[in-house]
């Protein structure tokens, strides 16, 4: 199929909209409207040759100047002699504003990056969340990294036993800011069945964004958990956690340092 | 699996064998098709040796138990399994809580080849009920972190855990803000 050029010139100054449906295939549908199709087209009118406007490509040639001057940022497709109220609609239809900050904060609820890291039986239910059913994909969090140095969400699936949590809290020391933390299933929430001598709950050693219920949670659990998470971020762009729980002047301080 | 009447030969058998002694054998349990042989601490040693030449070549498992409030508090448990005939024989000491300490099965000696599986389970015995076996190659902790005070599955340790403040109950709680 061939492509053919839009030509853009010939338009009614008001039209305003990009333009779809050319002068060429105008003249090639013979007014039937609707949507044209090359074989509609030659069997119609058995030319078989493509109509180029020559005055159009002139016109987007003088817009491409233009934009490279920066006397028009809107882009080729808004006609030069467009002004007052009729540039203040299309720039409307066209431009999204934003803060930097809400902007940015888009971006990272829809790309968590999880830690790959599981504890106990939860994990079983946090690898279902990645499978073909729940589909962890869809939402961007897919991307489970081996190390901490590339993950941004710790997701503690299982129990923390008093000898995992300093290992635990050097990971989510270790993770870049900002990051986020999931305590999923009752185990590392509120130490469950397990709350006896060998546990400690999660919010002892580290701070937790949203805390999963269940023994374990169903996938489905999680998932509600992680987009309850990405509403968060959304909402409440501030990044790091210490600003978040005011935990100013906790920092690790390692021997020798 | 011996029978009553094979539990009482075996135990009449060891009193009788070489370095075992008469007064090793405390005494026999036969209880639910399980028999139990009752040992001296100091012989424990001489006893599994026995045992191994007898056909109960591996030992399935090393166990603690605390039997408080009864006296001496502490036990441990070796099942031995004689692969051939598939028969089973579990051997049992009991050390007081005063003086926790047994001889360790896990190292070779004059008296005997050791049992290399025993090493990590005598080490979860140290740690969970505070057993301490002489001779043990590496006697440390196994499951709690090193600077754990205590011996968690003994009766008398508190059982721990943290009050969890649910919704529900934060009120109650010391720490609640009103």
């Amino acid at each position: 199929m061939k492509r053919e050029p839009v030509p853009r010139g010939g338009r009614p100054a008001g039209q305003g909209r990009r333009g779809f449906e050319t002068d060429s295939t105008r003249s090639a549908g013979q007014g039937q409207g609707g949507v044209e199709t090359d074989s509609a087209r030659s069997a119609g009118q058995g030319q078989g040759g493509v109509e180029i406007d020559s005055s159009g490509l002139r016109v987007n040639e003088h817009d491409s100047k233009e934009l490279l001057r920066g006397a028009e940022l809107l882009g080729p497709t808004a006609p030069a002699s467009m002004d007052g109220e009729e540039l203040e609609r299309y720039v409307h239809e066209r431009v999204l504003t934003t803060t930097l900050e809400k902007a940015v904060s888009w971006g990272r609820s829809n790309s968590f990056f999880p830690l790959a890291f599981g504890l106990a039986c939860c994990a079983m239910e946090q690898f279902q969340t990645a499978g073909p059913r729940m589909d962890i994909a869809r939402f961007g969090f897919e991307a489970f990294r081996a190390s901490p140095r590339q993950a941004d969400l710790i997701i503690l699936a299982g129990r923390v036993s008093i000898k995992m949590a300093p290992i635990i809290r050097r990971l989510y020391d270790q993770m870049l800011e900002p990051k986020w933390a999931i305590s999923m299933g009752a185990c590392c929430s509120s130490m469950g069945v397990f709350n006896n001598y060998a546990l400690v709950p999660a919010d002892k050693f580290m701070p937790i964004d949203v805390h999963v219920p269940g023994c374990p949670p169903r996938p489905e659990g999680l998932m509600h958990g992680i987009l309850k998470l990405r509403k968060l971020v959304q909402e409440d762009p501030d990044a790091g956690w210490r600003e978040r729980y005011g935990a100013e002047g906790t920092e690790e301080i390692l021997p020798g340092a | 699996m011996p029978d009553a009447t094979g539990l009482e030969l075996l135990a009449k058998e060891l009193r009788a064998s070489e370095g075992v002694g008469e007064d090793a054998i405390l005494g026999t349990l036969y209880f639910r098709s399980r028999a139990t042989l009752e040992v001296r601490p100091t012989s424990i040693r001489k006893v599994l040796a026995c045992l191994r030449e007898r056909g109960y070549k591996s030992m399935m498992s090393v166990h603690g138990v605390d039997y408080y409030p009864h006296e001496p508090r502490l036990g441990v448990h070796y099942e031995l399994l004689d692969m051939s005939e598939v028969d089973r024989v579990t051997v049992t000491v009991r050390v007081a809580t005063e003086t926790p300490e047994l001889d360790s099965v896990t190292p070779d000696g004059d008296d005997g080849k050791g049992w290399p599986t025993a090493d990590h389970q005598e080490r979860e015995v140290y740690d969970m009920f505070g057993v301490a076996f002489r001779g043990h190659p590496d006697m440390r902790r196994i499951l709690m972190p090193e600077d754990y005070e205590g011996h968690p599955q003994r009766r008398d340790f508190p059982v721990g855990g943290e009050p969890v403040i649910f919704t529900y109950s934060e009120g109650d709680s010391h720490g609640a803000r009103r």
